[in-house]
């Protein structure tokens, strides 16, 4: 269960012929694994492949630039002036972070192997994450998780408050200002553009083909495939060439799984992080901290009515003794 | 008898910490709900000493938790004290059916929120759009209508 396979079964007939390749190929995997394990899709980089050509960069505009923001100026003045403005539109060919023109972008590490320097280059996108706070924590439902786990955007009902931004661990999405529904509400006071980030290309996912950056990559860095699997297939990796695993658990796991030979702490500290650079180190899992507390949900009405109970015995006590 | 009823409803410390509890849970239900949305920071509402807190989105939602499961025990309390204690004396007004039923509506839609924040995919992304929207318009009305019953001092019970 590869490249080839997910390729294969991807060109004849999408995600459901490569679930059915890889369900069939694992014996039990079915029951020993989460129902979003067999539905969404993950992707697989190994990092130690990545020649940092870039072609996954090119291919990804090159599929993506019709779905790139088209803003229109002048940007309507923005009340309070604190919310300010982001306009990558003349920087469109910035191709060393992420923004609303430029979804995937190479990182680059100078780290230590066996004792000898060795530039690395790391594919870096989205995460695509298992419970992706971006779309989870949206308070219009402008972010949406499809079934094969694509987190994506849609550009009709962004207002750009930038929240998914705020939330995401990686700094992923990326603001343009003068794009979207904003501009027909309020302009000046509420919104302000259109959130931009990697869809995973799902659309020729939809259409039963890869991710662009996938196709293209002539080293065969990215595998795709139902997410027990490629979690399989990057333990394997792992202990072949006795590296480390990135995606599994972070941010309580993301569907962007990331094999390197050396430890991701070293990656961390020999990456450029920043404003669309995003880190590679620990990343707890934040939308648990809430989702603990909803167990308190259900305890509390019982505790409410055994409170009622209480009063109600007590005061038909004391109407007895009155009585 | 009247006087009786009003003195067990009204009067009662136990009821009216609860209804002080009450408001105050509304309050921050409502205040950390609209956290929600990327507004205190960008209108200075988070600049405000003390309010700093409501410009993180995790510690808003984790506080809108806690206060929607302490809601929750507030209104079982209430319901099982007026229909097993309180009902025999006391009537629900219109204003208080509109604000139980509004109620009853931000409480179902703050439930399928809990379990859509969950690692599953279980509702569309187009139900997501109408919860969102009728979480908050449950809230707006419930708030207007609560105003509404403050300045002309409506109750939500009257004796019968």
């Amino acid at each position: 269960m590869g490249q080839d396979i997910s390729r294969r079964a991807f060109l004849k007939g999408g995600f459901a012929a490569a679930a059915g390749v890889a369900a069939g190929s694992i014996p039990g995997a079915a029951a020993a694994v989460g129902p979003e394990e067999q539905t969404q899709l993950a992707t697989l980089l190994d990092i130690s492949k990545c020649i940092g050509c870039g072609a996954c960069v090119e291919a990804c505009t090159e599929t993506n630039a019709r779905k790139y923001p088209n803003p229109k100026k002048p940007f309507p003045k923005m009340v309070p002036a604190r919310a300010r403005v982001s306009d990558w539109s003349d920087k469109q060919d910035v191709t060393e972070r992420l923004t609303p023109y430029n979804w995937l972008y190479i990182q680059h590490a100078s780290v230590d192997i066996n004792g000898e320097e060795t530039e690395l280059t790391i594919p870096r996108r989205c995460m695509h994450c298992v419970n992706p706070p971006c779309v989870k924590l949206c308070p219009w439902g402008a972010a949406k998780q499809l079934e094969n786990g694509i987190s994506r955007i849609d550009p009709e009902i962004c207002l750009g408050g930038s929240k998914c931004n705020a939330v995401c661990p990686w700094d992923i999405p990326q603001r343009q200002t003068g794009v979207g529904l904003y501009l027909d509400i309020l302009p000046n006071f509420a919104g302000n553009g259109v959130m931009f980030k990697c869809d995973r290309c799902y659309d020729q996912i939809e259409a039963g083909q890869l991710p662009a950056c996938i196709e293209a990559c002539p080293e065969d860095v990215q595998t795709i495939g139902p997410r027990a699997d490629i979690i399989k297939q990057a333990h394997k990796l792992a202990r072949e060439i006795n590296g480390y695993i990135y995606g599994e658990t972070e941010n309580g796991g993301t569907n962007t799984v990331y094999v390197s030979p050396v430890p991701f702490e070293e990656l961390d500290v020999a990456i450029e992080k920043g404003k669309g650079k995003p880190h590679l180190a620990a990343a707890s899992d934040r939308m648990a901290d809430a989702n603990t507390l909803a167990a308190a949900m259900v305890i509390a009405p019982l505790a409410g009515i055994a409170a009622a109970a209480r009063k109600i015995y007590n005061y038909t006590r004391k109407s007895k003794e009155r009585a | 008898m009247k006087t009786a009823a009003v003195t067990l409803t009204h009067s009662n410390r136990q009821n009216r910490s609860m209804r002080y509890l009450y408001v105050l849970t509304v309050f921050c239900m409502a205040l950390t709900g609209f956290g929600q949305m990327p507004i205190y920071k960008r209108y200075y509402l988070s600049d405000i000493p003390g309010f700093g807190w409501l410009a993180n989105f995790w510690t808003t939602r984790y506080v809108h938790y806690a206060g929607a499961a302490l809601l929750l025990a507030i209104v079982a309390y209430m319901l099982v004290q007026h229909v097993i204690l309180l009902r025999a004396r006391f009537k629900m007004t219109p204003s208080g059916y509109l604000r139980g039923i509004l109620l009853l509506g931000i409480v179902l839609t703050g439930v399928l929120f809990v379990i859509k924040n969950f690692p599953v995919l279980v509702f569309s992304p187009e139900f997501i759009i109408a919860l969102n929207l009728s979480h908050l318009g449950f809230v707006m009305i419930f708030l207007l209508v609560n105003l509404y019953c403050l300045i002309f001092k409506k109750r939500w019970t009257k004796a019968r």
